[in-house]
């Protein structure tokens, strides 16, 4: 899941200044579950724009914001509104908030920040695991990634800085390597410590990034 | 062939220095320092120490080359990616630098600048890989070199590290993919660098014993907080904390230091911090 979380009211503020009429947009997918950008969050923004003096045209959530056909058809719907807003305020990821302005000549702006591809804990806890590098070594490192759990994304064992297998950027967290290490032991097999690892080709992280399945 | 190469072949014990390059442009202090080093073999000339910005370490070394003082020009993988670090390595060889300190680097956490995108687009076993491939005359891409580049590269360890059989892995991946030398983090506690060299020393690659001068209990508690790798032991606190004269006593624990290292290791690596002057002692 993506996770985000809503930029503080100051900075909405300030990127709002000078716009009066705004039509609302939120997701129903990761942006709900973050409590970032839902049903609720859109209304109590809704609220809070009212009370700054602000003129909300309409509003809509849509399903899944990352998807760029929907996103357009949603907003189709609600021509009338979104033309008479000076600007689209969009709760939704970076993702949700490009669907949108691929969507509209309007002015849009991101009421969210986007943090990372997230394992959720419990909800409002999320851990990030997966950086999206395109080159997945998870197989030999028992299912830890280092690339974004090691602080430094190394791949060939820990640095020099890790105490007590702790990490060298934060004593509270384990190092990456340490963890790998313990299961691989448990599992009896040297992983990703058999060999050398090399480089990452960071070519196969795709930017600009598209995908089709063929 | 570099001298520290041939002191180490020669089975000499080896006395290496540092120095920082300066957070300016004003060298003259840093080449005073390296010029005051008396019986060290090489300096080591850090890199961005402590995740802080001071000069490019390659132009300060090239300099201490012209000086007819021998550089170890230390790398590390936080502050360029690939093609950065070959052509530093490139221009070191053209510039007369041999030695290099093949390192991973501070996380940017504790310097100057935490604001910084760190690269780590190698690491340290990575870069060994670089610097072999580089003196076997391709890069990284397998292009064929005009010139082939000649180095002694070297490799950091943190033999007090635990899970210890962890560190030792990576300590022998360096070994495995190039590391010619290694420079210890700083070690105060004799029993565990005997502990490493029982199985380092198999492994045929010279040590040298990373030896820092403790100038008083409150620098003492000041690295285990700040520091990663280094560990006080509580009792040299103690001994720091009762002296009459603390630097004595930081003297003298440098002195039992390098002492253990006349017994396990290939030589010492000294960090005097401003005190060069009491290297004599230290080595006495």
């Amino acid at each position: 899941m993506i996770i985000s979380d809503q930029k503080s009211k100051e900075e909405l503020l300030q990127v709002l200044d000078g716009k009066t009429r705004l039509f609302l947009v939120g997701c129903a997918a990761c942006a709900t579950a973050c409590k970032a950008g839902g049903e609720e969050e859109v209304f109590k923004m809704l609220e809070w724009l009212t009370s700054v003096g602000k003129e909300v045209t309409g509003s809509v959530v849509i399903d899944e914001a990352c998807h760029i056909m929907r996103a357009a058809r949603d907003l189709r719907q609600h021509k009338g509104q979104v033309e008479e807003a000076e600007a689209l305020l969009v709760l939704a990821c970076g993702a949700g908030i490009q669907s949108i302005s691929s969507s509209t000549d309007q002015r849009v702006i991101g009421g969210l920040n986007t943090l990372f591809l997230g394992n959720i804990r419990r909800f409002g806890q999320y851990e990030e695991k997966c950086s999206l590098c395109g080159e997945c070594i998870l197989n030999e490192t028992a299912g830890i990634c280092p690339v974004t759990t090691c602080a430094k994304g190394l791949l060939n064992g820990p640095c020099g800085g890790m105490e007590e297998g702790k990490c060298e950027a934060d004593r509270e967290i384990d190092c990456a390597w340490h963890l790998i290490f313990e299961r691989l032991k448990k599992q009896g097999r040297p992983g990703v410590f058999r060999r050398p690892v090399p480089p990452k080709d960071w070519g196969k992280k795709r930017k600009p990034g598209r995908h089709k399945i063929t | 062939m570099s001298r520290l190469s041939q002191a180490l072949a020669g089975g000499e014990f080896v006395v290496t220095a540092e120095i920082a390059p300066p957070k300016g442009a004003d060298l003259a202090p840093a080449l005073a320092t390296a010029r005051a080093f008396v019986g060290v073999t090489a300096v080591n000339i850090t890199d961005n120490q402590g995740a802080n910005m001071r000069m490019c370490p390659l132009a300060v070394a090239a300099l201490l080359v012209g000086r007819g003082i021998e550089p170890i020009l230390q790398l590390t993988c936080r502050d360029r990616n690939r093609m950065a670090l070959q052509s530093d390595l490139l221009g070191a060889a053209a510039l007369g630098v041999e030695n290099v300190l093949v390192l991973s680097g501070d996380h940017l956490r504790f310097g100057d600048h935490p604001g910084a995108k760190s690269v780590f687009d190698l690491d340290s076993v990575q870069l060994l890989q670089v610097v072999d491939g580089l003196m076997a005359g391709h890069n990284m891409a397998g292009k064929p070199l005009a010139g082939f580049p000649r180095f002694f590269a070297g490799a950091a360890v943190t033999p007090e590290a635990e899970p210890f059989e962890l560190m030792f892995q990576k300590f022998a991946k360096k070994v495995e993919n190039g590391a010619r030398f290694f420079q210890t983090q700083a070690v105060f506690d004799p029993v565990k660098l005997e502990r490493f060299m029982a199985v380092a020393r198999p492994l045929g690659v010279p040590v040298l014993l990373g030896v820092l001068l403790l100038k008083s209990a409150r620098m003492a508690r000041f690295l285990n907080d700040n520091i990663p790798g280094v560990r006080v032991p509580a009792q040299l606190i103690d001994r720091l904390e009762q002296a009459a004269r603390p630097l004595d006593e930081g003297v003298a624990i440098a002195r039992e230091m390098v002492a253990a290292a006349r017994q396990h290791c290939q030589g010492v690596h000294l960090m005097t911090l401003g005190c060069e002057e009491r290297i004599p002692e230290i080595l006495g």
